[in-house]
């Protein structure tokens, strides 16, 4: 495939993405963040984020399996991962952590771990998108192409 | 490290060897904000990491860290190391909350809090304990390029306490290249961590590492360091002398000019004080410095000073020299000191005056005689009274103390007080006050009270004045000025921001000072109250210098200056929160401004020049310090600063006790 049609494709993925609510427009900071000096700045920060956030979910799995759930711990590693999604633009991520601490302030366990799973599976699934993204990217660098950057309307 | 650009400003502010030079600070604008050292603190690796590379795209130097304590060693261990910390708000081993607390006290740098937490409650907290700012997450590069206003903005306000409290003079030399800088504020940055530095590695005598400008490090004026420098004050003229001057006849490594400058100011009270007029700075400066200090400083000066200027005095003084001498340099806390002085102070208060052998002037002459009426009244205020006063009649003893302490004021008070040959006593004031951190107005009251008519408050300030050039301590001034004069309360309002000595020996006379006080406002505040105003806020500074480390009682301690923060213009306030005062009164530079634009008077301005004490002296409500507890004066203190009235009853220093709170 052409550098030019794979530069294209990732340009409408990272597009859709902004549209169905993955990204937000904290990425796009992150983007211009990157430079010569750290071209694979996102990637790495991306990386980091589902890193760091896989043991969050793990400590919240053991969190909320215990008989006596310690709402304030819960909350405290929800915060966190909410903070760090956030950062990265992860939004339904985010969003999920969001409906995620709601319950906690109320106690609610059955709710605290529905949304966990919820967490769960938009973590799985940002994870799938970036990497596809980054994907494309390598791709395109492989291809001798350079990224395009993407401007967006926000 | 002067590889990148970011370095440059850094390397520029340490090269900087001496006091500001146009082309240091110059250079320091060029670079500025490129090099801003921040520590970054969160324990998450992501927001980390993403925070990292926006500052470093922002040109600043970044130090992250993942936990809250390593960023505090590393904070401890490199006091100079960092201009701002961002810090988040949760983390697992200590609240951010805490440790924003712990740098505002310890180093003094501005914190800026983050999180992903955008909830009111929280972001109160942040202000309530002294954030410069609140950020939430996600964090925008946009909103980390301006961070470097926090940075300047506290440099800017430590530096006009810096400046007055230490170096009037440089400083004001300072001020002026900075002023034509484009970027005065980092001007003044890099001439404040120049001459920061410079202090810091000067200073070997210090007892205790400050990192903050505005505390100052202590040294111990031995027997000989106070022969050296009565030596050289003597040798310069009690006048002329200058802590400059002083500093370079002495030649004494490891001194510093603030150091030097502060002990002048407590010298001068000791000799005011022996001339009759209540010291209210001096007892401040005593307090300020460790009370075995103070103690010893008065006593030493006591010694020192001169039988000469004792027995100018009177017998009393000798006879207080005695006793001075006798307790001497063995006594080791200010509070055992302070019985004694308050015991001459009384008898002093019978001689006319003994200030004017120091050669202060003939105005001080004069004021002395009528000081040492003052004076006169008998500070009794014991230690233990001093201890019981605690929330009293601050405003008494401000006062007085306020109308003695200062060199600077007190050559406010004569010239004010006197109207007559302002300009020259002012000169002379404007020499002595110098002095170190505080910029006492004491004399504008003097003033004031005169211009009602009421001869007798003249007199007594003119000795208030001169009192202040002895190291009295508060206490004993702030007695006899209540005692004499029915316008005591005019000194007293002064007073105000002497928590200490206010406090304890006036709860006798406060029950009467405040009445007269109130009556005494109000003429005062029609004549001048400006004037008054700058003493009081002379005062309040001096006394809370001095009521930490006079009274052990008060239990105020230089660590409760910068807590307090409020120093609200209210003499209660001031009074509770002395130590805070003087952090106030450093941290306000801009209440100088306000003071001279509201006393329009040259001379007040001259004086004012360290003081950003605003004062605003108008209704003796502030005098009635009982009446008010932290948070009224908080309130009252914000509430004042919203009418940005002078209007008010402004000891205070409104300036400072926002800062302060935030500290």
């Amino acid at each position: 495939m052409e550098v030019v049609q794979i530069q294209r494709n990732l340009v409408d993925y990272t597009k859709s993405l902004f549209m169905e609510g993955f990204l937000d427009g904290q990425f796009l900071q992150l983007q211009q963040l990157q430079d010569e000096s750290n071209p694979d700045f996102v990637a790495e920060v991306v990386s980091l984020f589902f890193d760091d956030s896989q043991k969050l979910l793990n400590e919240l799995t053991i969190a909320l399996d215990q008989p006596i759930v310690d709402f304030k711990k819960v909350d405290a590693h929800v915060h966190q991962l909410k903070g760090s999604s956030s950062s990265i633009g992860a939004q339904k991520v985010k969003n999920a952590c969001i409906a995620f601490r709601n319950f906690c302030e109320v106690q609610n366990i059955e709710g605290c771990l529905t949304c966990l799973q919820q967490v769960k599976l938009e973590y799985y699934l940002a994870k799938n998108k970036f990497e596809t993204l980054f994907r494309l990217e390598q791709q395109i660098v492989a291809s001798g192409g350079s990224i395009p950057m993407i401007e967006m309307g926000f | 490290m002067n590889t990148s650009s970011g370095k440059g400003y850094m390397s520029t502010a340490s090269s900087s060897a001496g006091w500001k030079a146009a082309d240091t600070a110059a250079t320091a604008v060029d670079q500025f904000p490129a090099g801003l050292r921040v520590l970054v603190v969160d324990d998450d690796p992501t927001c980390l990491m993403i925070l990292e590379k926006m500052l470093r795209t922002c040109l600043y130097e970044v130090t992250k860290c993942h936990r809250a304590e390593t960023a505090l060693s590393m904070l401890r261990e490199n006091k100079n190391g960092f201009d701002i910390v961002i810090s988040d708000v949760h983390m697992p081993d200590m609240d951010g909350f805490k440790l924003l607390e712990h740098i505002g006290l310890e180093m003094d740098l501005p914190v800026i809090m983050m999180s992903a937490d955008d909830g009111q409650h929280v972001v109160m907290k942040g202000v309530t304990h002294g954030a410069c700012d609140y950020l939430i997450k996600p964090v925008r590069i946009e909103a980390l390029k301006n961070i470097w206003q926090h940075v300047v903005r506290k440099r800017k306000n430590e530096w006009k306490d810096f400046e007055q409290s230490g170096s009037v003079e440089e400083g004001d030399q300072q001020l002026k290249q900075s002023e034509d800088e484009v970027y005065s504020s980092s001007a003044n940055e890099g001439n404040w961590k120049s001459s920061k530095r410079r202090k810091d590695d000067e200073d070997e005598t210090n007892e205790r590492d400050d990192t903050s400008t505005l505390k100052k490090p202590r040294v111990v004026w031995s027997v000989e360091l106070h022969q050296q420098f009565v030596v050289a004050v003597n040798q310069l003229g009690i006048d002329k002398a200058v802590p400059k001057k002083i500093l370079e006849l002495m030649n004494v490594p490891g001194l510093t000019r603030e150091n030097v400058a502060s002990h002048l100011q407590k010298y001068r009270l000791y000799l005011r004080r022996l001339s009759g007029v209540s010291p209210h700075p001096s007892d401040l400066n005593n307090s300020f410095m460790s009370p075995q200090d103070a103690t010893f400083g008065s006593l030493s000066s006591l010694n020192g000073l001169d039988l000469q200027t004792l027995s100018a005095t009177g017998q009393l003084h000798a006879q207080s020299l005695v006793t001075l001498q006798a307790a001497g340099p063995g006594r080791s806390t200010g509070k055992s000191g302070l019985p004694v002085p308050l015991v001459d102070q009384r008898n002093i208060f019978s001689f006319e005056n003994p200030k004017l052998r120091f050669g202060e002037g003939q105005q001080h002459v004069n004021n002395n005689k009528q000081m040492n009426l003052l004076h006169g009244i008998p500070t009794t205020m014991e230690p233990k009274q001093l201890a019981g006063l605690h929330h009293g009649a601050q405003s008494m003893g401000n006062m007085n103390m306020q109308v003695t302490s200062h060199g600077q004021q007190s050559s406010q008070n004569n010239s004010l007080l006197m109207q007559m040959a302002q300009p020259q006593a002012r000169g002379q004031m404007l020499n002595d006050s110098s002095l170190g951190h505080d910029p006492r107005l004491v004399s504008p009251m003097g003033q004031p009270i005169s211009s009602n008519g009421i001869a007798a408050n003249v007199p007594t300030r003119n000795g208030i004045q001169e009192n202040i050039r002895a190291p009295s301590y508060n206490l004993v001034s702030q007695s006899s000025s209540m005692l004499n004069f029915p316008m005591n309360y005019a000194w007293e309002l002064p007073v105000n921001s002497f928590p200490l000595g206010s406090t304890l020996g006036i709860s006798s006379l406060t029950p009467k000072v405040d009445f007269q006080e109130a009556d005494i406002f109000n003429d005062l505040n029609q004549h001048k109250p400006q004037n008054w105003k700058l003493q009081n806020a002379g005062m309040t500074f001096d006394a809370s210098r001095h009521s930490n480390s006079l009274q052990g009682n008060l239990g105020h301690t230089q660590p409760v200056l910068v807590k307090q923060g409020f120093s609200s213009g209210q003499v209660n306030g001031q009074n509770r929160n002395a130590p805070v005062v003087s952090k106030a009164m450093f941290s306000s530079g801009d209440s100088t401004g306000q003071v001279n634009a509201q006393n329009g008077n040259q001379c007040l301005n001259s004086l004012l020049v360290d003081g950003t004490i605003r004062v605003k002296s108008k209704t003796p409500i502030s005098l009635y310090p009982d009446h008010f507890g932290q948070e009224d004066l908080m309130s009252a203190l914000l509430k004042q600063q919203d009418a940005a009235a002078p209007a008010e009853h402004e000891f205070d220093f409104d300036g400072y006790s926002l800062d302060n709170i935030l500290v």
